[in-house]
Parts: C-alpha cells; sequence; structure tokens
C-alpha cells in the first residue's frame, strides 16, 4: 500500500489514480486510514452532500448522469458515489450504475465511484461518509451518493447527506399510497421521473397530497415535489436548482447539529463496538450471552467499563 | 469504517477482489459478459459492468475510477486485435501496471499467443466455466495490503 498521506497529497492535486487508490484503501480500513481522518477533513473544500434514492429501476442513475451534465454547464466539478448491495452469503456484488454514466467517462471533471454495501445491513457502506470526504479534498462539489431505497438505508442517507432526493416513478401509481413513509420522511426534494410516461402528473398529485397531510415531519415545510425524465431532459435543471437552492437551508444550525447528532452516535456505536471486540474477554461474553448466563445489556456495559 | 462484520459474513481477512468487465468493439449483444459478471458476484467477487460498446479510452478511464484488481474484457467482434491491446497500453501508460487484464470469447488460437505477447494475461475460450475464471483471477489478481 502507497504511503496514505501522499495519496491524499495526489487527490487533492488532482491526480484521479491517487484519488482511486485512497478511496479503495479507505473502504478496505487500510492500516493508517482513522490516522489519516484528522488531515482528510483539514483537506475538505466544504462540497454539497446529495443523496439520490428510491425503488430500483426508477432512474436514479440516469438521473444522476443527467444532473452531472447540467452541472457540467454551470462549470461544477462533480462527484458521484453509486452504493449498491452485497451479498451477505458470498460478499459479492455487482455493480451496474455506470452503464448510464459513460456519457461523462472523457471528461476528467466528472469522478464516478460504484461501492459495494459489503455487509451493512442498511445497504450503506460505512464507509462512505470517509468516501466522500476524500472526493470532497479533492475538489469535487456537488458529490452524490446514489443509494437504493430499501430496508434502513433512505434513513443512513439522510444522516449523511445534506441534501436527500427521492426518486419515484409513474409505475408506482396506486403503490404510492404503499410508499414506505420512511422514504417521503426523509425527502428533502421529491421526484417523479419517467414523466415522458403515463400516469406521472397524477402520481405527483398523489405525492403532494399524501406530504401535505400526514407524511413528512412535523412543523416542516413539505419537500416539493418534480417531474423530470432523465433520458429526454425534461426538468432537470429545474431539479439542479431545487438541490442547489437546498444547500443554504441544509446549513441551517438545526439541520447541520441534526445531522451532526446522528453521525456522532453512529460513529460512537462503532467505536465502541470495534473496542469492545477487541478485548480479550469479548469471546467469552459471547459465549455467556449465548448460555443466558448474562443478559445483553449489561454484558455490553461490562465491555464498555 | 468498517463495523465488526454481520454474523452471516463470512469473514476471510481479504476484501473482496474487484473486477471490471466491459464489453469492447461494435457487436450487439452482451448476454456472455452479464452471466460472467453474475457469476464472478456469486463467487464473492465485487463486479463492476460497465456495459456494451465500449472503447479502451472509456475501458481505462472507468478502472483507474474503480481501481480495479482485475479487468475483464469480453469480446466477440474480431476487433480484439486492436482493442485488446489497446487497452494494455493505455492501462500502462496511466500506472496501471498491477491491474490483471484477461479477455474472454471467441479468438482463433492463431491470435492468443500475440495477444498475451501484448500483455493480455490470459484468454478464456467459450467453453471455459465461471469457475475457472474466477480461480485464475483469485491466483493471479494483484492483491493490495
Ligand atoms: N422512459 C423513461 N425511462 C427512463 C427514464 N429514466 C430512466 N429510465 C430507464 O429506466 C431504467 C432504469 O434506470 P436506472 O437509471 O438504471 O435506474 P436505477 O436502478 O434507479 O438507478 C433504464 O432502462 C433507463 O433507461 C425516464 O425518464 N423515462
Ligand atoms: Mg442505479
Amino acid at each position: 500500500m502507497a504511503d496514505l498521506a501522499e495519496l491524499l497529497r495526489g487527490a487533492v492535486a488532482g491526480e484521479r489514480r491517487s484519488l482511486a487508490r485512497l478511496l479503495t484503501a479507505i473502504e478496505n480500513d487500510a492500516p493508517g486510514i482513522r490516522e489519516l481522518l484528522p488531515s482528510l477533513f483539514a483537506a475538505g473544500r466544504g462540497a454539497h452532500l446529495v443523496g439520490i434514492t428510491g425503488p430500483p429501476g426508477s432512474g436514479k442513475s440516469t438521473l444522476v448522469s443527467a444532473l452531472a451534465a447540467e452541472w457540467r454547464r454551470r462549470g461544477r466539478r462533480v462527484g458521484i458515489v453509486a452504493v449498491d448491495p452485497s451479498s451477505p452469503h458470498t460478499r459479492g456484488a455487482i455493480m451496474g450504475d455506470r452503464i448510464r454514466m459513460m456519457d461523462h467517462s472523457a471528461d476528467p471533471d466528472v469522478f464516478v465511484r460504484s461501492m459495494a454495501s459489503r455487509g451493512q445491513m442498511g445497504g450503506l457502506a460505512a464507509a462512505t461518509w470517509v468516501v466522500a470526504a476524500a472526493i470532497d479534498a479533492a475538489g469535487y462539489d456537488p458529490i452524490v451518493i446514489e443509494t437504493v431505497g430499501a430496508g434502513q438505508s433512505e434513513v443512513e442517507i439522510a444522516r449523511l447527506a445534506e441534501t436527500t432526493v427521492v426518486v419515484e416513478m409513474p409505475e408506482a401509481g396506486d403503490e404510492v399510497q404503499a410508499i414506505k413513509a420512511g422514504l417521503l420522511e426523509v425527502a428533502d426534494v421529491l421526484v417523479v421521473n419517467k414523466a415522458d410516461r403515463p400516469g406521472a402528473d397524477r402520481a405527483a398529485r398523489q405525492l403532494r397530497a399524501m406530504l401535505s397531510t400526514a407524511g413528512g415531519r412535523v412543523a416542516r415545510k413539505p419537500p416539493p415535489v418534480l417531474l423530470t425524465s432523465a433520458t429526454g431532459g425534461e426538468g432537470i435543471s429545474a431539479l439542479a436548482e431545487a438541490i442547489d437552492g437546498h444547500r443554504s437551508v441544509a446549513r441551517l444550525p438545526d439541520q447541520a447539529r441534526a445531522r451532526a447528532d446522528g453521525q456522532l452516535r453512529r460513529a460512537l456505536g462503532e467505536a465502541a463496538t470495534r473496542r469492545a471486540a477487541s478485548r480479550a474477554d469479548w469471546t467469552a461474553t459471547v459465549e455467556a450471552v449465548a448460555t443466558h448466563e448474562i443478559d445483553p445489556i449489561t454484558a455490553a456495559e461490562r465491555l464498555l467499563a | 469504517m468498517t463495523e465488526t462484520p454481520a454474523p452471516e459474513t463470512p469473514t476471510t481477512g481479504q476484501p473482496p477482489i474487484r473486477v471490471l468487465i466491459a464489453k469492447p468493439g461494435l457487436d450487439g449483444h452482451d448476454r456472455g459478459a452479464k452471466v460472467l459478471a453474475r457469476g464472478l458476484r456469486d463467487e464473492g467477487f465485487e463486479v463492476i459492468y460497465t456495459g456494451l460498446r465500449q472503447s479502451p479510452e472509456m475501458i481505462v478511464d472507468a478502472s483507474e475510477q474503480e481501481d480495479v484488481d482485475v479487468i475483464g474484457l469480453s469480446i466477440l467482434s474480431g476487433a480484439h486485435m486492436t482493442l485488446l491491446p489497446k487497452v494494455v497500453e493505455l492501462a500502462r501508460q496511466r500506472g496501471m501496471d498491477d491491474v490483471l487484464i484477461a479477455a474472454g470469447g471467441i479468438i482463433p488460437d492463431a491470435d492468443v499467443g500475440k495477444l498475451k505477447a501484448a500483455g493480455i494475461a490470459e484468454v478464456f475460450g467459450p467453453g471455459t466455466s465461471i469457475g475457472q475464471i474466477a480461480r485464475y483471477f483469485r491466483e493471479h489478481a494483484r492483491r493490495r495490503a
């Protein structure tokens, strides 16, 4: 493994290969990564972190590609992280999001990285926020993180991203009623993509109605519902405006604090688990819980003592 | 940050091998490449699938950003003698010397030696099983600390 500080310097200087190798080291939690974190964050440039989530096939990757083209026209350099689930059994993954993004392959100002979730229950790789920090240090802004909206991943993405975009499609039509409240709750911007297909207006109306009544967090202005056609280009510039416009809202102190609270709690859980699992009495404690000698909560308290 | 792996996750110590599967050339279907991508996923690889009609430049750009251990090129079009060495050449120009580059598809025996001389590590014929390909990748992919 090359010197990590060297890779960071290269990434900051605009070398794509250094950035790519740094991302691998982060994903693999390579030795030395933890020590690099302070300088990695110090090198950050404050990129806008945008999450894109929604059901498989709703057109997220195509939309991300269209948005990237729009942002490029506005002179922005775009970083994209596309997360796909790992198989819990084989640890393998298949990542096809890039297929939709190949228009940008020759553009040095668009950086695309595919990431497998590597066994995280929520479907969002635990290393994602560090990966985003590294791409930020390399000068890309915005940074878009695509995840499949399933299980807990929409909550995870909302905790990480400053602006969360939830993508639906007209086919969801009658299912719209059944859309998990979770997805609606985390949305800062809602998109009905594939607006070139029948039923899009109706789906948008249904979503707006749901949001104005029960859906959404209390005391919160309902998020805008936008119609797009990622393949035809309709509505893309309005969506880019809505995302860009949300940046300053996301950075209001209350919102920033709420995100920080969630991130800190998660990091704390990971740090505590890591420490406890490396203790000499870990295996014996697992055994004691397995044989009902001790309850897991008391056992956890003892491991933290 | 990696958490303690979920209980059902087999821990082998090594992170999964990352493989980019691409289809250079102009021929229009990618059934074989997709079967290979899925098979490798089931063998525990992280597979990045980039789809049809990729130019050597696109393949190398994607491989660089994805920092893959292996590039697998699936080709049927007959243009293998120009496209495959070009991928190797571009990858080497970018300093990606340690990336394993292998090819599969219908390639005449007479060309296999030339492709290997040009830096293609191995050429898999149509009868090769996914298990064989997986084994070869495991044995020959660069491994990083
Ligand atoms: N008709 C139509 N098809 C679309 C649109 N956006 C994406 N698609 C298609 O929907 C399919 C899934 O798109 P993809 O971006 O991979 O979806 P993802 O799984 O949410 O990332 C592809 O065949 C796209 O071409 C759209 O706006 N209109
Ligand atoms: Mg996708």
